[in-house]
């Protein structure tokens, strides 16, 4: 993805993660990494996320993404039990730079306390913090 | 000004000048006065070129090495005849004088000889994985041990008494700042006696063959230590692996060794290299250099270090070591040997040296009150029990320029045989130790 | 002044006998089954069948698939192989923190002398004195220079100093009763300091700097508890810069009861001028393939001496070298090798509060024979000249660099007199000129210099890091300013020149994600 773009249905940690909740499974959310943080680490060469079942702790490291220059850890936007993971960066890292919002998502987690998102960002505060 | 650096009275006064300041000693402003060194270094004046020569020739002439001496010393380095061709390529510039390849577009003849090397030490120890070199052997085995600490996190090792000394020791240094402990698994007839192992046992480390000579039965080493999730590690001398079943097809997920062997010198125990390959789930725990292939714009074929986020200068505190600097020109020697030797070349020295070695325990287990201390097969070491004054057959050894191997014990001898070591020196070895237990 | 305009697109690239369609071919590639270089000695004892001697059981199935190749064809695949790397010997090599020097040839001659190189590590001591005299020279020379009286050869490489130094401050706290947990390591450390710290056992904490790149002495006050076993430093700092505070700083550290440990990387700007020992640091490693001499090799070998104070001194690791009355050793000289020494040097084992040995016999002794033959060329004055014009020749460069015009676009990151080495920040390059610190390297690689260190320290943005060292003459560096410049002009013309470089290298620039995507670690091999 060539140029930064911070969707507005998304709700940002100031560490560079994003987290999507759908209206229909409210207790439910995907994380990721932001446009920015895919940038600052460049081409992304290796990502292994953690096991299904795991929790997670909102501003607790969860797992790491490699680039060939650099590690860098993933914090978890909110807390939860880890769902589901992508199990397609396996063979295909660089689709968290592609596309760091849409086949770049990294885990689905089942939110403990769905109240925890009013604590993060919009898009157009996040944005502002970048520059 | 010496003869390794160039600025002369005009170019200083100049230089200064560009600089704005009126002399070297401003530059030192920063250091405070209290800091400053106000005498000489305590070291003699410099010497010339040729003045340097003579003294260190001069101290070089006090030793005995290899070439004074027939050695049957071995125990972890030994006299192999290295080829000329050697060192006629390392002592090139291009090979001794670059850094670490952080450019990789100039340093491609160092990256290339990397993975060439990498793919020798695979095909040597039967694992897929190499790095481009460690420091040496017994280091090897604490950072294999350090490995299995991270990749498991339990708190003890099991290491068989027939794994070279320093490397034992080195582990234990080491273990003491990780608190994990280290138990010795002891030798019966020249093998390992595995205890009982449970799932507090981090790593199972064998040598092979081990320090007595002896070949260790991998296989069922192996399997003893995956039956309670441990690491099986073995510490493996290069040469015999040309003859042996290589121990990553014997279940061993990390093979490391001493390198001299491979077209390094003696040089009184260093430089050499240490050797590091380990099986492909443990990959990303292997610490040092790894050279991988890639292309570059105009598709055509390179070498790059890949893999560096495991490695200190990105990775910092969670590297999988802190090894930074190694021991590439060694490892360079190692490729260029084991080119020399070739396919056939490494299975048909191993089998003289097996054969030879033969010879030589049979000598010598024939002199009355010489004893062979175990009876399992051996390639190029094995160790003799001598009853009578082994102190003297030592001195009468050493009369007759002869080195008869390392002191095991009040009793015990370890015998080493080279390609270098002839019948009749073996016999001349045999004959000398007869005469002085006579 | 030398310009090279290459169009992006150019495909003319120095053509000559030395690249060929098959200069990629590993050493396994050219192998054919039959060809040899080796043929063993003769069988001079009785043959007997390898069954009755190795059990087959035991024995591999399929050699090894080592090459099968000449002697000519190794020594032409390996030559051809050189001459597509460049090195120090060939040209400036100005990678700030690696110390790149001259490395003398008379070094190699001695290194190679039979008396060295053929010496055994276990051969008796009574007949390798002039190994260990040699050693012992050089432990009392390294301990003048450092400041400290006790030092070990062993450590294999700067690393390994380091690790040796965090044991033995382990080691002396245990020895006192005292549990403690942490080291602290400035933000601006070398990555292997923090290494080091995970593998001896301690946790990293991590020490802010101030805004001129000192040691920020607020939060060293703050964090140097009694949890804190060591402070890490060197000085100069990674910025290169000497560090005015050194002596509270050591001050703060001892208050707490841990030990200050020099990383020796950066010594070559105070040889002979300041010690790390009467700065108050306990513990000094040297890099011999750093200030003194020792060749890079392309990744090794080095050694990582270090030098220690009194109360660090029982712990050393094992053996020590050590320098006894020959009379009262009882030991005679090697039967060729008569004691003319009033001393009997040998090493000693007994050394019950060692950390014990952190690898094999002695060390890399071949590495001491080219540091101690530097130090007694170079002797008391040369060594304190070579400092002086280490941090002469840096700090000309950044003049002439000024002058040039270069710093405009790469300001120096601390704007004063620096010592050995300086950092250059590339942010406004990237910002005005639309090229980053990568790309100027990368085109430095077209003008047949080796660039200098990139992105390091991580405190500085864009960073170049220069160490020219005291063997480059005064032309060298004017002639490098220039190259800098005009690279910088020929960006503010077309950057895409230099995000396109290198062009005339036997590579262009590699994929490195792919490397690391699609491993290829070794050379696939098809089976017999």
């Amino acid at each position: 993805m060539a140029d930064p773009e911070y969707p507005e249905d998304l709700r940002y940690h100031a560490e560079h993660d994003w987290a999507r909740i759908d209206p229909a499974t409210p207790d439910e959310a995907t994380f990721g990494i932001t446009w920015y943080a895919q940038d600052s680490l460049g081409e992304v060469v290796f990502f292994t996320p953690p096991a299904v079942g795991t929790t997670v702790t909102a501003g607790e490291s969860y797992t790491e993404v490699e680039s060939v220059k650099a590690v860098s850890d993933v914090l978890a936007p909110l807390s939860g039990e880890i769902i589901a993971t992508n199990v397609d960066l396996a063979d295909n890292p660089q689709a968290i730079n592609e596309d760091p919002y849409g086949a770049g998502w990294l885990v689905r987690v089942k939110l403990s306390d769905p109240s925890e998102a009013d604590a993060l960002m919009d898009a157009a505060t996040y944005s502002a913090t970048l520059s | 000004m010496t003869r390794y650096t160039s600025i002369t009275d005009v170019d200083l006064r100049e230089m200064l000048a560009e600089i704005g300041v009126d002399s070297v000693e401003e530059m030192f402003a920063d250091v405070p006065a209290a800091l400053r060194l106000n005498r000489s270094l305590a070291l003699q004046d410099g010497l010339s070129e040729q003045q340097v020569n003579a003294e260190l020739s001069a101290l070089a002439a006090r030793n005995i090495s290899a070439d004074d001496e027939i050695t049957f010393l071995g125990a972890g380095m030994y006299d192999h005849y290295v080829p000329a061709l050697v060192d006629s390529i390392i002592s090139r510039s291009e090979f001794l004088t670059p850094y670490t390849p952080y450019q990789p577009e100039v340093s491609q003849g160092g990256l290339q000889a990397m993975f060439e090397y990498q793919t020798a030490i695979s095909e040597l120890t039967g694992l897929p994985i190499s790095n481009a070199s460690v420091y040496e052997g017994p280091s090897a085995v604490a950072a294999a041990g350090y490995l299995a600490k991270l990749h498991n996190g339990r708190r003890r090792f099991v290491i068989s008494a027939g794994v070279h000394p320093h490397a034992i020791e080195a582990l234990q240094t080491l273990a003491r700042g990780w608190e994990m402990e280290v138990e010795l698994a002891p030798l019966e007839n020249g093998l390992t006696q595995l205890p009982d192992l449970d799932d507090g046992v981090s790593a199972v480390i064998v040598a092979q063959p081990n320090f007595l000579g002896a070949i260790e039965p991998l296989e069922e080493i192996a399997a003893a230590a995956h039956e309670v999730g441990a690491l099986a590690i073995c510490a493996a001398d290069p040469i015999p692996l040309g003859l042996l079943v290589p121990p990553g097809e014997q279940g061993i997920d990390v093979v490391v060794g001493e390198g001299q062997t491979l077209g390094n010198h003696l040089n009184y125990g260093g430089p050499s290299f240490g050797f590091f390959a380990v099986s492909e789930p443990l990959m990303r725990r292997l610490p040092g250099r790894i050279a991988g292939q890639t292309r570059d714009l105009d598709g055509k074929l390179g070498y790059v270090l890949t893999l560096q986020t495991r490695e200190q200068h990105i990775r910092r505190e969670k590297a999988t070591s802190n090894i930074c600097t190694a021991q590439a020109l060694n490892a360079l020697a190692g490729v260029i040997y084991l080119s020399w030797l070739g396919r056939q070349g490494l299975v048909e020295l191993a089998e003289l040296l097996t054969k030879r070695t033969a010879y030589a325990r049979e000598r010598l287990t024939a002199i009355p009150g010489v004893s062979a201390s175990h009876s399992q097969p051996v390639i190029r070491e094995f160790p003799v029990t001598v009853q009578g004054d082994l102190d003297g057959v030592i001195d009468a050894c050493h009369s007759a320029h002869i080195n008869p191997g390392y002191r095991l014990a009040e009793d015990q001898l370890l015998v080493a045989i080279t390609e270098r070591r002839t019948r009749a020196e073996i016999d001349l070895l045999a004959d000398t130790i007869e005469g002085a237990l006579a | 002044m030398s310009t090279m305009v290459i169009p992006p697109d150019a495909t003319a690239r120095a053509v000559s006998n030395l690249q060929s369609a098959d200069d990629t071919l590993t050493i396994f590639e050219r192998s054919k089954p039959g060809r040899r270089a080796f043929t063993p000695p003769p069988l001079d004892v009785p043959d007997r069948p390898l069954d009755e001697l190795i059990p087959q059981r035991l024995r591999r199935a399929v050699p090894a698939a080592l090459p099968e190749v000449s002697e000519p064809e190794i020594v032409r695949h390996y030559n051809r192989l050189s001459k597509r790397n460049f090195d120090l010997d060939t040209g400036f090599y100005p990678l700030g923190s690696c110390t790149m020097k001259h490395n003398p040839k008379l070094h190699e001659r001695l290194a190679a002398l039979p008396g060295n190189a053929r010496l055994h590590p276990l051969q008796r001591p009574a007949a390798a004195q002039g190994a260990l005299e040699l050693m012992w020279n050089l432990q009392q020379a390294l301990a003048d220079i450092a400041g400290l009286p006790h030092v070990s050869l062993q450590p294999s490489a700067g690393s390994h100093g380091e690790l040796a130094g965090v044991l033995l401050t382990r080691a002396y706290h245990e020895d006192r009763g005292e549990v403690r947990t942490k080291v602290l390591t400035p933000e601006t450390a070398h990555g292997t300091n923090p290494a080091t710290v995970t593998m001896a056992g301690y946790e990293v904490v991590k020490l802010a700097t101030d805004p001129d790149g000192n040691i920020d002495l607020d939060d060293l006050s703050a964090k140097a508890t009694d949890e804190v076993a060591c402070l890490m430093l060197t000085n100069p700092s990674t910025l290169g810069l000497f560090e005015p505070n050194i002596a509270r700083i050591a001050q703060i550290v001892h208050e707490v009861g841990a030990t200050l440990y020099y990383d020796g990387a950066n010594l070559n700007a105070i040889m002979g001028i300041s010690r790390p020992g009467d700065m108050g640091f306990d513990i000094v490693h040297f890099n011999l393939h750093k200030s003194f001499t020792q060749p890079h090799g392309g990744g090794g070998p080095g050694a990582g001496p270090i030098a220690v104070s009194d109360r660090i001194e029982p712990f050393l690791p094992r053996p020590q070298v050590v320098r006894r009355a020959a009379e009262a050793s009882g030991e005679v000289g090697g039967q060729r090798a008569t004691n003319e020494s009033e001393w009997f040097f040998d090493l000693d084992e007994d050394r019950p509060k060692s950390i014990g040995r952190l690898r094999g016999f002695q060390g890399n002794y071949g590495v001491f024979v080219r540091s101690y033959a530097y130090i007694r060329s170079l002797g008391h004055d040369g060594l304190r000249e070579a400092s002086e014009v280490a941090v002469l020749n840096a700090n000309y460069l950044l003049a002439r660099l000024r002058a040039e015009g270069v710093l405009e676009q790469l300001p120096a990151a601390y704007p004063r007199l620096c010592m050995h080495e300086f950092v250059l920040s590339g942010a406004p390059m990237k910002a005005n000129l639309g090229i980053k610190t990568l790309d100027l390297a990368k085109r430095l690689l077209d003008h047949g210099v080796h660039p200098p260190t990139v992105y390091f320290p991580l405190l500085v943005d864009e960073a170049l890091l220069l160490e020219p060292t005291e063997t480059e003459t005064r032309e060298t560096l004017d002639r490098f300013a220039q190259t800098l410049a005009g690279v910088l002009r020929e960006a503010a013309e077309d950057p895409e020149i230099a995000r396109g470089a290198p062009y005339t290298t036997p590579v262009r620039r590699l994929d490195e994600a792919g490397a690391a995507r699609h491993l290829v670690l070794r050379q696939p091999i098809a089976s017999p």
